[in-house]
């Protein structure tokens, strides 16, 4: 059993800008302004932070930029780049250097400008010397092949993909900063251009700017600084490869590692959560993290989400703010799962308010399936 | 100077090398007999550098298939993954027919094309 500081972090800050485009901003400026953002809702400044955590999509050295920028000289500076689930391994080292006082305040922090300075995703990855010659259309091909497996194996229809595409449509519409809202049909997801089989255009996630920062202090500290502070009761992370044909089973992600350990440290499991937010990169996304992270049983995914239930309203919270799919998709979206639980946990979601929310799941995704990570947050009543 | 590392895989390039004289090969573990790929200088988990070129038997079954979709005049193309007789799995496509009527659990065989000067693994339907 792994002994996690279990509660004794938390957030006390959440905050996003720039979602959808913010022309004539670089990634670490938008970064920053979310920071200062979520500094500012703790009352804290950036001299305040002494353990900084980022990873930006074009800057290898994000960290020390990061840091630059803000002034200050970190006692922790870290750029773990493990894709878009980055943010949540951020959180639980994060965690753990608060608990052994390496560091007193924490800032986990993102940006991208991918979709006004460059238009298309931004990929870090190095064409791979064996799959690379084949001319996979990346990283949309790796998941298409993963929810064609799927479909092979256990009978998942591209209804089923559509109605998650759907559900988080709906929620978007209900978040002012969603980047993408209005109506969106079942017919319309499977009518939608076709990009790489299975998927249509609908299946796969937004290209936009945006930003997130969280603030993590120590509990004692929390109570003080935030209403309603949002601790970590868990996190954990696993990875199975890195690319597609390195994946040992397309239908079972390493979320099926994460998402138990993350739960045996938080003391809480599926029935608990009342918000689940998961990194929904394509429409399979969801689908396989509901079956790896114990929501439903392995291939019944599909079934499972097809009557509605992720809907606003269809009795299990799935992605609130519109996920990546319609809210936000910066290149890496990990962290937005993290505000969005926050914010829902804070009370302060708006009209998308998941009404009682005390316990929320993350989830994030990172490369072709290959790196998951989990986090369990509470309210202080449950820790 | 003599070359401190003569007879250890240079994974790319022996691999390409092997291609460009029309032979697939596959590495595999002398002590545990066990074939690898991608190509590697060290076997996965046992870390065995024991590792020889064996020609591969060519035959495979689709494990997955995707159609990339291109706006016209650009053609439409497969992708797919393939699992090898021998064990490992490799992305690559199949050939010789529309690329959406490749079919997950379609017996493969293996053939080597040059493409853009380069030679290449494909597969067609066996």
């Amino acid at each position: 059993m792994e002994s996690f500081p279990r509660g004794k972090a938390a957030i006390v800050g959440a905050a996003t800008f720039g979602i959808g485009e913010a022309k004539g901003f670089d990634a670490i400026d938008i970064a920053v302004h979310a920071t200062v953002r979520a500094l500012a809702q703790a009352g804290l400044k950036p001299s305040d932070a002494d353990g900084l955590f980022i990873c930006l999509p074009q800057d290898f050295l994000s960290g020390l930029t990061f840091a630059q920028y803000l002034g200050v000289h970190p006692k922790i500076t870290d750029n773990n780049r493990t894709g878009g689930s980055a943010f949540l391994t951020h959180m639980i080292w994060a965690a753990m250097a608060l608990e052994a006082g390496m560091c007193d305040v924490a800032v986990v922090a993102y940006g991208s400008v991918q979709r006004t300075a460059a238009g298309k995703l931004v990929s870090a990855a190095r064409p791979d010397p064996f799959e690379g010659p084949y001319k996979p259309r990346l990283p949309v091909a790796a998941y298409a092949l993963a929810a064609a497996r799927h479909m092979h194996q256990y009978g998942t229809t591209p209804e089923h993909l559509a109605e998650v595409a759907v559900a988080a449509r709906e929620w978007a519409n209900l978040n002012p900063e969603a980047f993408d809202r209005g109506d969106l049909t079942i017919e319309d997801v499977l009518n939608a251009r076709r990009v790489c089989d299975p998927f249509g255009l609908r299946d796969c996630c937004l290209v936009t700017d945006g930003a997130a920062a969280i603030v993590m202090v120590r509990a004692d500290r929390a109570k003080d600084l935030c209403k309603r502070p949002v601790h970590m009761l868990g996190g954990a992370a696993a990875t199975f490869h890195n690319t597609i044909s390195g994946m040992p089973d397309l239908t079972v992600t390493a979320a099926s590692e994460s998402g138990p350990r993350a739960f045996a440290q938080s003391g809480y499991g599926t029935k608990d959560m009342d918000v689940v937010e998961l990194y929904d990169a394509f429409t399979i996304n969801p689908i396989l993290f509901l079956e790896d992270l114990g929501f439903c049983g392995k291939g019944e995914g599909g079934p499972f989400v097809a009557d509605g239930k992720l809907r606003p309203g269809g009795g299990l919270a799935v992605n609130t703010n519109g996920g990546g799919l319609s809210c936000v998709h910066p290149g890496m979206y990990g962290l937005f799962t993290v505000v969005e639980a926050a914010q829902q946990i804070m009370g302060v979601a708006g009209a998308r308010q998941v009404k009682g929310a005390n316990l929320g799941l993350a989830h994030g995704n990172g490369g072709f399936l290959s790196s998951q990570a989990t986090v369990i947050l509470g309210a202080p009543e449950t820790v | 100077m003599s070359d401190l590392y003569e007879g250890l895989p240079r994974p790319e390039r022996d691999y390409n090398a092997f291609l460009g004289e029309g032979k697939f090969m596959l590495q595999r573990s002398r002590e545990t007999g066990r074939f690898i790929f991608h190509p590697r200088v060290a076997e996965p988990l046992t870390g065995c550098i024991d590792l020889e070129w064996v020609p591969a038997s060519g035959k495979g079954t689709v494990y997955s298939t995707t159609v990339i979709r291109q706006k016209p005049p650009a053609a439409d193309y497969n992708i797919a993954l393939i699992d090898l007789e021998e064990g490992p799995r490799m992305m690559s496509r199949v050939e010789g027919i529309a690329p959406a009527d490749v079919r997950i659990g379609m017996p493969v065989n293996a053939m080597i094309v040059e493409e853009e000067g380069r030679p290449l693994l494909v597969f067609t339907a066996a």
